[in-house]
């Protein structure tokens, strides 16, 4: 057998699956004091160049509570025609159309190559992809054009039957209709009223004509069609309409006066949005853009009011609980999108702007429904520029990298239970045998919907091994998990995608070397980077700190070997060694999940061919500065490189060249020192 | 309002007995227009001693003693006329029976006059609705009048039992000689055909004609220029054509008084209930020949004022103390005179510039507003003007739309211009709406117009800054886009439902925002039902009419549009409402925003283009084009000893002194009511100074000033001498029609002709000789009061006809209430035109006949105009070729009824008569649209509603029944 970093790597090629733990321990205690939980990396929608969807539909046991899909760790009986869950044991007869299998002829979804099958769905109305731009007026002119060119530009990328919608808000929040000749129409709502769904829906006509008790005029049939249409339009028909209608796009008219803020109502124009999509699309793919130069100024989720000498909230005033407007905000945006993920849409959010934009409220809208949420200095970027082209690209089959409306239901075997995901999810809410009373992340559920995904989408799903100590599972036992993935094809079909997985149970006792060996740690750094960042976003910061500390310290004392309060004699196996480093990292960073910066070190460390490369790589595009030694931009490198030499240190360290870099972060040199001196010690 | 509050009277009048001794002469020679009713035929000619058996009805001749100084009251006689009266003739009596009647509905029948006693006895059933007991109503009036109410004690014995009244017997305290100039003599004898005589009813040729009064002012005063030097002129009739020059007082263009003598003392004014009132139009237009107001720029100082008053310097003010010092004209302060203004006096103690300083000469005059005088201490912006068009599917499916659309593609520009400037310096706008509003972005540099759709009618913006408010000449091609577009875009719409304050709201929105005053034009098809800010609801209900509810019917349904007009006047947005109703749609309510924001209403009820075309249009044109001041303030100045109390008209106020208009266009009034607050003096006279400022059309601020003197007396008859009754009219018709908010209609009728006997009881008891209390003596100047106010009373307002509109009596009472006293004279007592009288070739106008059925020859052809209706009455035998010429049909059977448009024929007659309706349409304010009734035609009713000395089918009294009302109350009174 390969080694495990071979398995791994094949493992998530071929299912896009890391687990932190490659063997499993086999009792709920031993996994608890494994300090790093079982877990494990999903990217459901990871892209499998050689696996061409089959064109039916899944087999799926019969168990009401199952459900689970014939998987080819199901045991089959050819013979009888019979297949039994590996995850219930419930026998199921196989359909009519199986009456031809045997051993020689499988379907694919019994082949072992197949543990990661997608279907084709044929059922059910096909509607078009819908992207609805949310534009901000309120930029400086050259900004304001870059984006009016990177839109236009993006409709010849759009898939031409896609329909296409525009609202732009500055002071006003203007809904632009797309279907008329002539007159260019759109209708406006104040930027600082909050409006219902029901409001928004009647103000824009989209509600079918109330006809109390006289049935007197039939509905005229294209009424309903027409209306909701007129502000969603196919992008063949309407792109010389729309892009005229960008060319025409004015910076905000009202006046600001000296002092102000403009006026910007990101809040109600967002709400607007989110409305209009919910009334007239609900549950079909769709992606609202929001263009955003600055922080929403008025209105339901204000961030900071227009006066320019009132700054806008800073970490200090959050810990001091001094932001007047964030909790309101924060929670504006969450309705937000909560609606918008039970809508099944997604929103996306480019925000540019040199100063904050409030991303700390609006963050929630694209946590919460799959969006992008990227950050550049101005539209005018090639950051910004190039990321939004990137969103467009296209797959070696020539279709969108794009996914709408996914629900992930996850099925285990019995001695695992679902702890919870984190990720760009929202809970659905199932209940089931196989969930788990301990939540880590988003729990209590088997199923959660993914609004928006694409093929590197990942989410961190958490299990708890329930199996009882005194219980123990056969030599050569394995637990299995299934994720089945209802997802919304860039193509409009309707997929079904499920991966099927198995591990070896092992006996922490007696195989403890097994599981160390099988320990994926940058799968275990990642996941417990985000259980950090998921505990921060409702605990206070150095609570969570201290936690992450903990839990590094308790994993060295479990997996090093050392001699007890002799820090020197500590070492860790290969598989642990990055992982500390990689948790320094994390930790320094904060719990702001800025998944970039952790290249940025590599990145820069590069050639700048090899730069070059990457940028053109990663999404969102990364910030590329290009900086030399001393030179004024080099203090963002510093800042993130590893700080061997600090203000604190330098003196003592003396004779190396260069300048000390100014950071609270101690250098890996000094965490690791610490890091050795608690996990030897024994009052921890 | 109490009637008893009611002070100063102002009427044109004949140009008898004020003034130069002319007119004396003229009042003795002709005597039909002194008064002397009786004598015109030619039989009682110069009624001395034998006309005074006539009983009846009497005009004061106002004896013109040549100033309006010394009058002596009637009774020293001398050199006056010398009329009936006196003792009543042998045979002869008149209002008999009536008098002795406390209840005049319950006189008895006229059999009851003895034989041979002719005309005048009995007065016919009288109206119902002045029934003199009714308690509803206390007469209040000082206590000259005393208990008058309480009847039957003592007139009950001096006139005892009915039948005899007449007779000699009655007590006569008069001797029988005596002349009394104030005497009308009864026509009867003479004249009255027999069969007349038969009736017992009064000759309506002997009771006083507007006509002749009208006649012989145009006769009298229509050759003269009126000059205004001289205080307490009383100028001509509004009817009678003349020029003003202004020499110091305002022009009667501007300022019309109910009398130009007011008493010096508040006891005085109470004794005879003449209300004190003055009619302003501040911004009226001129004849041609007459110079608008000169506009006096003092730079940076501004206009100079009294320190205490703030009265403006104006041609009364006393310069003194060699011309350093100036004492107010108005409250007496001594001010001090700014070096720059000094100027020497000449030996009469007048500054010798006051001819080059149209302050200290003109009685009307502009000055520029400096920058304390504007909002936010900030020049304004030119206004600008919005039009506002309802695309519902009323409006849509009538045409009206598309019309509106194409004429005002042509209609831009014509916008009011400042002076000679070469374009229009009001910005435009274009809003549609049905319970949505949409806005259109027309900026000039768009290749087409955008719409903005507002559905937050809830909670009303602008949305849009930049490109809404545009300069017609930058932005034409979008703007004939968009007025090309718009009736295509909804030519397929469906929705029936209106908006109407969150309109308005957004036109008032937009002006703030773009922070200029202006104007909405409002056109409007139904009743706002549309869930919105000022819904409402169905409310007509004719049951209400005659209770004590029946004021509703005139109040606004909800508050908030007076809510909304008052934050539009504070933003100086007038608003101009144009309705095409199919059905109720609440004038009441609808109008309170146009009226409380100096706009006008205009009601096409069922309109249809191919019919009411021109009349929209026409209105449309006029009201776009006319000059227009805006964000107006008004403030009316008094010398001391009186004071500016009540205002009617058009406008908002939100303090008791300040006037304020969203608007205020040529044709706007404003009624004020003064009181005394102290006594006045006879010397110094009592001023007036209204001051205007306002907002021009190209946006500068100025001040518009109008002075006028009148006198002071002592004497009541001086007062009654130079009273001018249509302005006593105008005064008494807006009163009552804004009491019909707050009390019932029967009430407000009741305070009126109260009111109306006092009057002329007060004149009666202390200006006309002593003569029998059977005569009927009526101050010269307000001989036409009755016939007048009868006509207010019998109107729609206060006494509506089956036929009338719930919603039409909404629309006159607020048209009324911005009339000015040539309006409110010819609405309440229309003209009449013989169309074939007079000879073809005469280029003038015919003279006109009283508005009576009787007047009419079923062998004539008539106009009747009102200001707002005109009607074209064509008898049943009139001869075949004028048929012809006229309509171009063989014979009268074949004209159709209801038709609204002569034919085009070039014969001298059709050129004539259609000249004659062009000129008539000329001299209005609204198209009147013409509607042919023939005789016997079920459309006579119509036509018969406005033949007003008859008794209306509504119950109105006719003329003659209410003259002989008016005599038992007064009577009463004296009693």
């Amino acid at each position: 057998m390969a080694t495990y970093l071979e398995f791994i790597q094949q493992n998530e090629e071929r299912d896009g699956v890391r687990f932190s733990w490659n063997v499993w321990p086999s009792s709920r205690l031993e996994a608890t004091r494994m300090v790093v939980p079982l877990a494990c990396l999903l990217t459901p929608l990871k892209e499998r160049p050689d696996l061409p969807p089959v064109q039916y539909e899944p087999v799926l046991c019969s168990r009401p509570t199952c459900k689970a899909v014939l998987n080819p760790l199901c045991q089959v009986d050819y013979r009888a025609k019979l297949w039994a869950c590996n995850f219930c044991f419930q026998r199921n007869q196989f359909p009519p159309a199986y009456g031809g299998i045997s051993e020689v002829n499988q379907p694919a979804e019994l082949m072992p190559q197949f543990s990661t099958i997608e279907y084709m769905i044929q059922r059910g109305a096909q509607s078009p992809l819908i992207f609805l731009y949310v534009v901000d007026t309120c930029l400086e002119e050259d900004d304001l054009q870059a984006l009016k060119e990177s839109l236009q530009m993006s409709l010849s990328l759009l898939p031409p039957d896609a329909l296409v919608g525009l609202i732009t808000f500055g002071r006003m929040v203007q809904v632009h209709e797309l279907s008329c000749e002539g007159i260019s129409k759109s209708y406006v709502f104040r930027g600082t009223k909050d409006l219902t769904a029901k409001q928004i829906q009647d103000m824009l006509g989209l509600t079918k004509p109330a006809m109390p008790m006289q049935q007197a005029r039939p509905v005229q049939p294209q009424e309903h069609p027409c209306a909701s249409t007129r502000f969603l339009q196919p992008v063949h028909k309407i792109d010389m309409n729309l892009t005229d209608l960008l060319g025409e796009l004015q910076r905000d008219p009202w006046p600001v006066t000296q002092g102000k803020r403009p006026l910007r109502s990101t809040g109600v124009a967002l709400s607007i949005a989110v409305g209009l999509l919910e009334g007239t699309f609900p549950n079909t793919g769709a992606r609202i853009m929001l263009f955003t130069g600055g922080p929403p100024t008025q209105g339901p989720g204000m961030v900071v009011g227009d006066e320019l000498k009132i700054p806008i909230r800073s970490w200090h005033d959050i810990e001091k609980d001094n932001a007047r407007f964030m909790k309101k905000a924060t929670k504006h945006y969450e309705m937000l999108a909560n609606r918008t993920a039970a809508n099944g849409h997604c929103i996306d959010i480019y925000a540019c702007a040199l100063d904050q934009t409030g991303l700390l409220e609006m963050k929630c809208c694209a946590n919460l429904t799959g969006g992008y949420m990227v950050m550049g200095d101005s539209f005018n970027t090639s950051l910004f520029k190039q990321t939004f082209q990137r969103i467009f690209t296209k797959d070696f089959n020539g279709d969108f990298r794009m996914a709408f409306g996914a629900t992930l239901d996850i099925k285990t075997s019995r001695e695992l239970k679902i702890a919870g995901a984190i990720g760009p999810c929202v809970s659905l809410n199932v209940k089931g045998p196989c969930v788990s009373e301990n939540e880590l992340g988003v729990g209590g559920t088997s199923q959660w919907k993914i609004c928006g995904l694409d093929p590197t989408s990942t989410l961190g799903i958490y299990f708890e091994v329930v199996n009882q100590h005194n219980a123990p599972i056969p030599q050569g036992g394995r637990g299995a998990i299934q994720f089945v993935t209802h997802y919304q094809h860039s193509s409009t079909q309707r997929r079904i995608r499920v991966t099927t997985i198995a591990r070896n149970w092992a006996d922490v006792q007696s195989q403890l070397r097994h599981i160390e060996a099988a320990f994926d740690q940058e799968a275990a750094a990642v996941l417990m980077a985000r259980l950090g960042v998921f505990r921060a976003e409702s605990e206070e910061g150095p609570d969570v700190l201290r936690w992450l500390d903990r839990q590094l310290i308790r994993l060295c004392q479990k997996f090093g070997q050392y001699n007890k309060e002799d820090p020197t004699s500590f070492r860790l196996s290969d598989s642990f060694s990055l992982y500390p480093q990689t948790i320094a990292q994390w930790r320094k960073a904060g719990y702001q999940d800025m998944p970039e910066y952790e290249n940025f070190k590599h990145l820069l460390q590069a050639p700048l061919d090899d730069a070059q490369e990457i940028l053109q790589a990663r999404f969102p595009m990364p910030r590329y500065i290009n900086t030399e030694h001393g030179g004024s931009q080099a203090r963002f490198l510093l800042s993130k490189v590893n700080p061997s030499q600090t203000h604190n240190n330098l003196y003592a360290w003396g004779q190396e060249t260069g300048a000390p870099i100014l950071t609270d972060d101690v250098s890996l040199q000094v965490f690791m020192d610490h890091l050795k001196k608690l996990a030897v010690s024994s009052a921890c | 309002m109490q009637i008893s509050g009611a002070v100063a009277p102002a009427p044109p009048s004949s140009g008898l007995g004020y003034g130069p001794p002319t007119s004396l002469a003229s009042a003795s020679g002709s005597f039909p227009n002194s008064g002397l009713y009786g004598s015109y035929p030619q039989g009682q000619a110069p009624p001395l001693s034998q006309a005074q058996g006539h009983p009846g009805i009497q005009t004061s001749q106002r004896s013109a003693p040549s100033q309006a100084s010394g009058f002596t009251p009637p009774a020293s006689g001398g050199p006056r006329l010398p009329s009936m009266t006196g003792p009543l003739l042998p045979g002869q009596s008149f209002g008999g029976p009536s008098v002795s009647q406390p209840n005049h509905v319950s006189s008895p029948p006229p059999q009851a006059l003895p034989p041979g006693t002719q005309m005048t006895g009995p007065l016919g059933p009288l109206p119902p609705m002045h029934s003199p007991q009714q308690s509803g109503y206390q007469p209040q009036q000082n206590g000259s009048f005393g208990p008058a109410r309480g009847p039957q004690p003592n007139y009950g014995s001096p006139y005892p039992a009915a039948p005899t009244f007449g007779s000699q017997s009655g007590p006569q305290p008069l001797p029988p000689k005596r002349l009394d100039p104030d005497a009308i003599p009864s026509p009867q004898l003479s004249e009255l055909p027999p069969q007349q005589k038969t009736r017992h009813r009064i000759d309506p040729d002997a009771i006083p004609s507007p006509i002749q009064v009208i006649e012989d002012d145009r006769n009298n005063r229509g050759t003269e220029p009126f000059v205004t030097g001289v205080r307490g002129q009383v100028p001509p009739l509004v009817t009678t054509n003349f020029l003003v020059k202004d020499q110091g007082n305002a022009s009667p263009r501007y300022i019309r008084c109910t009398s130009y003598n007011i008493p010096c003392t508040s006891d005085m004014a109470k004794q005879a209930q003449v209300p004190l009132a003055a009619v302003i139009k501040p911004l009226a237009s001129l004849p041609p020949e007459e110079a608008s107001p000169y506009v006096v720029d003092h730079g940076e100082s501004g206009p100079l004022r009294c320190n205490r008053c703030k009265a403006y310097m104006c041609p009364f003010m006393q310069f003194i103390e060699g011309g350093r010092r100036f004492q107010c004209c108005f409250c007496s302060c001594i001010n001090d005179v700014p070096p720059q203004y000094f100027q020497h006096l000449d030996h009469t103690g007048k500054r010798v510039d006051a001819y080059d300083r149209p302050e200290l000469s003109l009685g009307s005059y502009e000055f520029l507003a400096t920058v304390d005088y504007c909002k936010n201490n900030k020049f304004p912006s030119p206004p600008a003007f919005i039009f506002m068009i309802d695309v519902s599917y009323n409006a849509i499916r009538t045409g009206l739309v598309r019309l509106l659309c194409e004429e005002l593609k042509s209609l831009l520009d014509f916008l009011p211009r400042e002076g000679g400037a070469e374009e229009s310096a009001i910005r435009v706008g274009f809003v549609t709406y049905n319970k949505v509003l949409h806005f259109y972005n027309v900026k000039s540099s768009l290749a087409q117009p955008q719409m903005m759709v507002v559905s937050d009618v809830a909670d009303m913006f602008v949305p849009l800054l930049d490109g809404f408010l545009v300069n017609i000449n930058e932005s034409r091609a979008v703007i004939t886009s968009l007025l090309d577009q718009i009736p295509e875009m909804f030519a397929d719409t469906r929705e029936t439902e209106t908006v109407f304050v969150p309109v308005i709201q957004a036109g008032m929105e937009a002006l703030k925002a773009a922070e200029c005053a202006g104007k909405l034009f409002l056109f409007h098809t139904s009743l706002p039902i549309a869930e919105a800010p000022g819904k409402l609801k169905n409310r007509d209900d004719r049951k209400l009419i005659n209770t004590d509810k029946e004021k509703t019917l005139f109040q606004p349904q909800t508050g908030a549009y007076q809510t909304l007009a008052k934050e539009c006047v504070a933003q100086g947005c007038c608003v101009d409402l144009f309705l095409f109703p199919n059905q109720y749609v609440d004038v009441a309510t609808l109008s309170v925003v146009p009226q409380l924001t100096g706009g006008s209403v205009y009601k096409y009820a069922c309109f249809q283009v191919e019919n009411d075309q021109e009349r929209f249009l026409s209105d449309l044109r006029r009201d776009v084009q006319k000059v227009v001041g805006f964000d107006a303030v008004m403030r009316v100045r008094t010398s001391t000893g009186i004071r500016a109390v009540d205002f009617f008209g058009a406008f908002y106020m939100s303090n008791t002194t300040d006037v304020e208009l969203a608007g205020l266009d040529g044709d706007k009034t404003v009624t004020v009511e003064f009181k005394h607050d102290d006594r006045l003096n006879e010397e110094s006279g009592a001023l007036l100074q209204c001051a205007l400022l306002y907002t021009s059309c190209a946006g500068q601020r100025r001040l518009r000033i109008h002075n006028l003197a009148l006198n002071c007396c002592t004497q009541l008859a001086d007062l009654y001498r130079n009273c001018e009754t249509d302005t006593l009219i105008n005064y008494m018709a807006k009163f009552a029609y804004r009491g019909v908010l707050n009390s019932p209609v029967k009430a407000v009728r009741d305070t009126l002709i109260t009111q109306c006997a006092q009057i002329l009881a007060c004149y009666r008891k202390n200006c006309a000789s002593p003569s029998s209390a059977g005569q009927l003596i009526l101050p010269e100047c307000m001989k036409l009061l009755p016939v007048y106010l009868n006509c207010v009373l019998k109107s729609d307002v206060l006494q509506p006809g089956a036929e009338i509109t719930t919603d039409d009596r909404a629309y006159v009472r607020q048209l009324v209430t911005s009339m000015d006293v040539a309006e409110t004279n010819v609405f309440f007592y229309p003209r009449l035109l013989p169309l074939t009288k007079s000879p073809i070739e005469s280029t003038t106008e015919p003279p006109a006949v009283r508005a009576s059925e009787e007047r009419l020859s079923n062998g004539d052809m008539y106009l009747l105009e009102n200001g707002l209706n005109l009607f074209l009455w064509v008898g049943a035998s009139v001869q075949q070729g004028v048929v012809q010429s006229l309509f171009s049909v063989s014979s009268f059977s074949q004209i159709t009824s209801g038709l609204s448009v002569l034919p085009v024929l070039d014969n001298p007659l059709s050129k004539k008569v259609r000249g004659l309706i062009d000129s008539l349409r000329a001299q209005r304010s609204r198209y009147m649209k013409l509607i042919v009734v023939k005789q016997e035609d079920k459309l006579e009713m119509l036509f018969k509603h406005f033949l007003v000395e008859d008794k209306s089918l509504s119950g109105g009294a006719s003329y003659v029944d209410f003259l002989c009302h008016m005599h038992k109350e007064i009577r009463q009174l004296l009693s």
